[in-house]
């Protein structure tokens, strides 16, 4: 509506104006508002909702993959003493700061949050946690200064540059480390540089999340295209009954289903078990199909057909017969009937079910934990790994911050290749 | 039905030869095994006609076009096109031109690419289809719109090019499905015209479909009259109006008022009729055999001479219920016979009449503008 | 006189159900056959004991940690206990997720006077720490798939010669490292030492590279026994508990190798920001299943060694089967001819750095 007005005032070159003087797109602004805030006051709930429980977590948890509080919070008075020594020297630091770190330690450890430090130090230097753990045991045993002694009698890790370096390098409020560490980079005293290649996992699990994401993606559109077009081209009897069987995989637990699949694929499941006895397989030769590649692709398959089923169904339903009529009455044969006029009005359905089904797997995580062995195992396995083994939240975070970059770049590319106004989910 | 021998106004101005070029032989159709959608059809068309299949909706006249385009099977009976059978030919080789009821313009090309499908999948050379493309575009008057897409087109427009599409490879059959029943009536009767002029500059033969008895007027050579899975009447627009075989056709094409009645008497053509009042009347003999029978009369109303100065035929009495001003004509509903919904068509002369509602008149009419036929109730 | 008595019992009713939340009490455990087992032989008793205090089995031990830790972010602590392995027991002491407290004051003393801290000993090895039961990672093999010469030490696992078939290991370092060092020549006492340098965790993955296409990883405790009853692999490592279930209960051919089995400890954690009446009834529980008689009893109902010295002689016959407990003990000593001790220290520091090696082998 705002869009005809606009246009309509743009072809002339004078502002038009109501009876009373007033700019007439202001006059219209105004007479809009009253919907405007009507429209908001319809959504705000919902908007509210999201914005409590589904926005802030996210940014909040978001924000942790380059928060790094905890070291200047820790130990202030070390960090402030630390800024005048040089890990590139070789020498571990002197006096002045083992006696800052001594009364810090001494406030941390009152306050029991020296270990917190040191596990967050641990992700970066291995060890430091049971510095931090054993020197806040003895440091209230500490004698009169110096302290520098002492400390590396308490734990020797005192006495390594490295350990200071990693201290030194986490003491400012916010770190790329988590986000090096996501791409498989670390600083050294060289710089950014890659880590050991025994070490480098993560660049290789977002290309293989990648990979298997879009091999996922094909086999349902291989999978999921003729039983759209069936379904949307049966009648309404058959139909129905197919999409409820399309639709049986909602109703039934993830956890059932891949179990149903191990249970089918395994060397001693029911498929090998029929190839045995067909004899198109030897006993000794059964198929490994589950825990690894194969069996990823074949479980979330299943799983994500319905997300392209349902898209391509709605959008098949609303191709007319007719564009199959005439493309043969002007003398197409079948196929070239489908391939030139039916396949590229479905499109928007492959475009839409392929988004859904991309976008849901380069996320999922249970599925490849539960049949993917090692090699079918996805980045989103890692990011439940840091967040709910290793703790490592931040880790976790940048992984998932990198993720959804990831998500949302594929989304803009489709956007720019295919036209987002092409997707249509009905 | 009886389509063969109803073909008195065959003799279109078109039809080179007598010779048939579509054929239709005892042509059934049936979706379930159950019901009869078409019984028995039998129709010829010869080459460069323009034939209307004109009925209600679910009479049939679809489904025989579908059967001629190749998309729906003949349950029995044979198709002829150009005198081979055409039952087991798949729709693409047949060859024929068609434009559907929506257009089925295919909204992911241009119209262009549209009117070059045919074309192209003929193995025709790139220059060639641009020649033919741009040649069919200037026939229709759209030169312009090439590069646009169909969802750009108002709706006239997309019509033409519909129409464009099922001429460009120029067979020598077009179908056309209700091709103008998504436009509005000043559209409609000037693509009518538009359409019209194409057939008879191309001379192609045109199998068209409609429910609007006007456009089947208007268009064509010929119309077939379906109703109930049979071609009640084949005919020119004409007689089709003027010698209605049956009620059917009487009731469907034009205004008809209805009287029924019991044949009294015949003699030479003309039936001696007692309507439900007592009154007698005499009418042409057109669909009744025997005295006793029931008859359905059937008077055009316009035919109808409201207070009658002449002597005619027949003259009797009628009430004036209702009077319409219609400009050019002023409608008289009256209640005649125990029928109170008699027309009467009255041309505006410029006179003054004295005609009040509640008025008793006298009404007169000929006998041959009077039909008796079949009996419907 | 009708309505007085339902206003009254309604009035009664409200009181009851207030005073129940009041006293709900949220234990996180485990579930399956190990939570039946602590319901049997802790919760019902306490709860009889402590009319009024209404316990709730809560199933996400599994990723305890990391909810604890979301909790107390949100400061929101709706849990009162959780069990938890040593390990995750540390990390939460570290992470100041559990409360310290000290054994000699705050939990029961042995029926014969020994304080806790002995009867315990070297169990204790967190402050936040209450240990439970003892376990094993072990090996079950399946008795008809391994010829006449069923195995008998630790290295028959990489024996792909000797033992062909599949093997099923854990998805994760522990354990498996040391194993494999056992048996690529690292004496005992060594392994931790050379664990510590970037070549002893090469050579460990090396030697299990040697069996690499031949294992099953594991994520979960269930998975072992069911791959070992369908024949998916000759031998697996899991919890003892599982194995014994899977022998004695579902009578399945399998048999255990106990060599070199991995002891650790499982046992109780309390949050930290329970307020003080939630905190003291979750002391008050804690000492009540900690005692001598509670951590014996446990061993009825599943095959788990009893932390404390002092319940070993109290260990009779399983509840339903009963066959004698005591030889399906790890601890038992024809099991325990060759134990390997678990270095929580160790792995607490190296943990999350040999696991991103270990993880970017087995990707690769």
């Amino acid at each position: 509506m705002t869009d005809i007005a606009a246009s309509e005032t743009g072809t002339t070159s004078e502002v038009l104006t109501t009876r009373d003087g007033v700019p007439l797109k202001r006059s219209l602004a105004r007479a809009l508002r009253r919907e405007k805030m009507r429209a908001l006051m319809l959504i705000a709930p919902l908007l509210l909702f999201i914005l409590l429980a589904f926005v802030a977590p996210i940014a909040d948890m978001l924000f942790r993959s380059v928060e790094n509080n905890i070291v200047q919070n820790t130990l202030p008075n070390t960090v402030v003493a630390l800024r005048d020594w040089n890990p590139n020297s070789g020498e571990i630091p002197g006096e002045p700061v083992f006696e800052a770190l001594a009364g810090d330690l001494k406030i941390a450890v009152s306050q029991k949050t020296h270990t917190r430090l040191g596990s967050r130090l641990n992700y970066e230097q291995p060890g430091i946690a049971s510095m931090f753990r054993k020197s806040g045991r003895k440091v209230k045993n500490l004698e009169e200064p110096p302290y520098r002694e002492q400390f590396i009698e308490i734990h020797e890790g005192w006495g390594t540059v490295e350990n200071w370096a990693t201290i030194k390098q986490f003491s400012s409020k916010y770190t790329d480390g988590y986000f090096l560490s996501a791409i498989d980079r670390e600083r050294t005293e060289q710089g950014i540089a890659e880590k050991p290649e025994k070490e480098q996992i993560y660049l290789f699990l977002f290309g293989r999340t990648f990979f298997l994401s879009v091999t996922i993606t094909i086999s349902c559109i291989l999978l999921g295209y003729p039983i759209a077009f069936l379904l949307a081209n049966l009648p309404l009897r058959s139909s129905n009954l197919l999409m409820i069987m399309v639709l049986l995989p909602f109703w039934t637990s993830l956890l059932v289903r891949t179990s149903a699949w191990k249970v089918l694929l395994q060397q001693q499941g029911v498929i090998n078990d029929f190839l045995v006895w067909t004899g198109l397989v030897t006993d000794a030769g059964r198929l490994v199909m589950i825990n690894n590649q194969t069996g990823t692709i074949i479980a979330m398959t299943h799983i994500l057909l319905p997300f392209m089923i349902l898209p391509l169904y709605s959008v098949m339903k609303t191709i007319s017969p007719t564009y199959v009529r005439a493309a043969k009455s002007l003398g197409a044969n079948d196929w070239t009937a489908f391939w030139k006029v039916y396949f590229p009005n479905t499109i928007p359905g492959i475009g839409a079910g392929s988004i859904l089904c991309f976008i849901l797997s380069i996320g999922f995580y249970i599925t490849p934990e539960l049949v993917g062995g090692t090699s079918g195992i996805f980045i989103s396995n890692r990011i439940a790994y840091h967040i709910s083994s290793s703790l490592n939240w931040g880790l976790g975070a940048a992984l998932g911050v990198i993720l959804l970059a990831i998500v949302m770049l594929f989304y803009w590319m489709y956007d720019k290749i295919v036209g987002i106004d092409n997707v249509k989910l009905g | 039905m009886a389509a063969k021998k109803s073909g008195k106004g065959g003799s279109a101005k078109n039809s080179a030869t007598d010779k048939s070029y579509v054929r239709f032989e005892n042509v059934q159709k049936s979706y379930d095994g159950e019901v009869l959608v078409v019984k028995d059809l039998n129709l010829d068309i010869p080459k460069g006609e323009f034939v209307t299949m004109l009925g209600p909706s679910g009479s049939g006249k679809t489904t025989c076009l579908m059967m001629l385009a190749g998309f729906e099977p003949a349950t029995h009976g044979e198709i002829f096109l150009n005198d081979s059978p055409i039952n087991m030919v798949p729709p693409h080789k047949r060859g024929i031109g068609m434009v559907f009821q929506n257009y089925a313009l295919f909204p992911h090309m241009t119209i262009a690419e549209n009117l070059a499908f045919p074309l192209q999948v003929r193995g025709m050379s790139k220059p060639d289809q641009e020649e033919r493309v741009k040649r069919i575009l200037d026939m229709v008057e759209l030169p312009l719109m090439a590069g646009r897409r169909p969802a750009q087109l108002s709706g006239g427009q997309a019509q033409r090019v519909a129409v464009a599409r099922a001429l460009v490879f120029e067979p020598d059959l077009v179908l056309m499905d209700e091709p103008l029943g998504a436009l509005d009536k000043q559209l409609r009767e000037q693509m009518q015209y538009e359409i019209k002029h194409i057939h008879e500059s191309l001379g192609v033969t045109v199998v068209y479909v409609t429910h609007d008895q006007t456009e089947a007027l208007t268009m064509s050579d010929r119309v077939a009259v379906f109703n109930d899975g049979v071609i009640q009447q084949l005919s020119s627009p004409e007689s089709l109006y003027e010698d209605p075989k049956n009620s059917f056709v009487a009731q469907f094409i034009g205004e008809n008022n209805k009287l029924n009645g019991v044949v009294k008497g015949i003699s030479k053509g003309i039936c001696t009729v007692k309507l439900a009042n007592g009154t007698i009347v005499k009418a042409d003999q057109v669909n009744v055999d025997n005295v006793g029978d029931g008859t359905t009369l059937s008077i055009r109303p316009e035919r109808i001479e409201l207070q009658p100065k002449d002597k005619m035929d027949n003259i009797i009495e009628g009430r004036i219920e209702e009077l319409i001003y219609l400009g050019d004509h002023i409608r008289v509903r009256m209640n005649v016979a125990g029928n109170d919904e008699f027309i009467v068509k009255v041309r505006n002369r410029g006179q003054k009449r004295n005609l009040s509602e509640g008025q008793k008149t006298k009404i007169g009419w000929a006998n041959t503008d009077c039909k008796a036929l079949d009996l419907v109730a | 006189m009708k309505l007085k008595t339902l206003m009254l019992s309604v009035a009664v009713g409200a009181l009851a159900t207030s005073a129940a939340v009041a006293e709900d009490m949220t234990i996180v455990s485990w579930g399956g056959a190990y939570s039946a087992s602590q319901d049997a032989a802790y919760h019902q008793p306490y709860m009889a004991n402590n009319a009024g205090v209404n316990i709730i089995n809560d199933e996400s031990a599994a990723e305890a940690i990391a909810k604890l830790r979301a909790m107390k972010e949100a400061g929101n602590v709706t849990w009162d206990v959780v069990d938890a392995v040593a390990a995750d027991a540390l990390r939460a002491c570290d992470e100041g997720l559990a409360i310290e407290l000290d054994a000699d004051t705050q939990l029961a003393p042995a029926p014969d006077g020994t304080p806790a801290s002995e009867d315990f000993g070297d169990l204790l090895v967190s402050p936040c720490f209450i240990p439970q039961i003892v376990y094993s990672t072990t090996f079950g093999y399946r008795t008809d798939k391994v010829g006449a010469t069923p195995p008998d030490d630790i290295c028959d696992v990489f024996d792909l010669a000797a033992y062909p078939g599949k093997r099923a290991l854990e998805k994760r370092p522990i354990n498996n490292v040391e194993w494999a060092l056992l048996c690529d020549g690292v004496a005992k006492e060594d392994v931790y030492k050379v664990l510590g340098t970037p070549e002893g965790v090469d050579q460990a993955l090396a030697k299990l590279g040697t069996i690499k296409d031949s294992v099953v990883w594991w994520a979960s405790g269930s998975e072992t026994p069911q791959l070992l009853a369908d024949g998916e692999v000759v031998i697996g490592s899991t919890y003892n508990g599982r194995l014994f279930a899977l022998i004695e209960e579902q009578k399945q051919p399998v048999g255990m190798l106990w060599d070199a089995q991995v002891f650790d400890l499982d046992g109780w954690i309390i949050p930290t920001g329970l307020s003080p009446e939630r905190e003291a009834r979750a002391l008050d529980y804690v000492k009540f299943a900690t005692g001598t008689q509670q951590l014996a009893d446990q061993a009825k109902y599943i095959s788990y060694g009893p932390a404390r010295a002092s319940s070993a002689p109290l260990v009779g016959k399983h509840a339903t089967l009963g066959i004698e407990m005591a030889p399906h003990m790890p601890t038992d000593p024809n099991n325990a001819k060759n134990t390997f001790l678990y270095n929580y220290e160790f792995w607490a520091d190296n943990r999350d750095d040999i696991d991103a090696k270990f993880q970017a082998w087995l990707a690769k």
